[in-house]
């Protein structure tokens, strides 16, 4: 902070402006704390499907937190209303919140009008994590997935969202793609406004 | 001709974790490489008790005619040894290297158990890559 000595004394907390957070956190740490919760929850599902949809849930609850201080912190308490504007507050305002940078890339589905994706390289999450051969197309981006979800399902875009292996020519790892898939009243609303 | 012959990790109580042979002579069945890798963990152990300085945290070199062995001990127990050419200078670093790669891929890794045999994918990755740069500043001098 610059000049230390004139700090203002507020005397009603809620008068404080927000503060920016603390940017980073350890990778190492989170790494340990988000395998420990893969663990946790692989104890309490018997099959893969149950785990993919409890890590969903566990990354919901982080997204509606996100948007909630996002909004407020980074938009002057504004939120998107328009389907891009929205893609585009989660490609690069929350992920340069969460992962530090903007996600690598952001397309429109090919077949269906009501898909889009979110592309990544190397997924945070995923950076440590090697995926036994048994447990087939099982990708812990579902975290990530969920909290996807949890923005746009409180921003008022409810969509399904998940995460996916694909590979890529030339390289060793598959990339993961956060695949969204819009509700249907979202696109009506959508071409209603225009 | 390579620098390191062979690698090998051994868990706590001795019991053999990961091997991956490097050299074209003298490659060893599964049977061998745990009987040697439990070998190594009791004489690891017994040069501890052995030796007439206190603390003593065990063998770290072993020069033989025609390889060294050097060891790494990490704090948890878990040992790390390469078999190399005789006359090789810096395997103490490629040691430490290997095991930050275990910590980042095998402990990081939920879905690896703690002294069950590593079957981890991006560890496999990197380990190939660090021992190749190894071998490329190997030649290189």
């Amino acid at each position: 902070m610059i000049g230390v000595g004139k700090i203002k004394q507020y005397t009603n907390v809620l008068d404080k402006p927000l503060s920016k957070g603390r940017q980073e956190v350890s990778l190492s740490g989170f790494a340990y704390l988000f395998s420990e919760l893969v663990q946790y929850n692989q104890t309490q599902v018997d099959n893969i499907g149950d785990l993919e949809r409890r890590l969903e849930d566990a990354g919901y609850a982080v997204g509606v937190r996100v948007l909630e201080l996002l909004c407020h912190r980074e938009k002057g308490n504004r939120r998107e209303t328009r389907l891009l504007g929205i893609l585009s507050f989660v490609h690069s305002t929350v992920w340069k919140v969460l992962f530090g940078k903007v996600a690598d890339s952001l397309e429109k589905g090919t077949e269906h009008e009501d898909e889009y994706m979110i592309s990544e390289k190397e997924l945070l999450v995923n950076r440590f994590i090697s995926v036994p051969k048994d447990m087939g197309s099982f990708n812990c981006g579902a975290f990530v997935a969920g909290i996807v979800r949890g923005v746009l399902d409180n921003a008022g875009f409810p969509a399904v969202v998940t995460a996916h292996f694909v590979p890529v020519d030339g390289q060793q790892r598959p990339r993961t793609t956060i695949l969204i898939k819009f509700a249907e009243e979202v696109l009506r609303r959508e071409a209603r406004l225009g | 001709m390579a620098a390191i012959y062979s690698l090998y990790i051994i868990n706590k109580s001795g019991g053999l974790i990961f091997y991956k042979d490097y050299g074209l002579a003298g490659r060893m069945d599964t049977n061998d490489s745990l009987r040697l890798a439990s070998l190594w963990h009791s004489m690891h152990a017994i040069s501890q008790q052995l030796s007439p300085i206190s603390g003593c945290s065990g063998i770290e070199l072993l020069e033989a005619d025609t390889f060294d062995l050097h060891c790494f001990q990490s704090l948890t127990g878990t040992k790390f040894f390469v078999v190399s050419e005789p006359g090789t200078h810096h395997m103490d670093n490629l040691l430490k290297h290997i095991y930050e790669l275990y910590t980042d891929y095998v402990l990081k890794n939920p879905f690896y158990e703690m002294e069950m045999p590593i079957r981890c994918e991006l560890f496999d990755i990197n380990l190939a890559q660090a021992i190749q740069k190894d071998r490329v500043a190997y030649l290189g001098r």
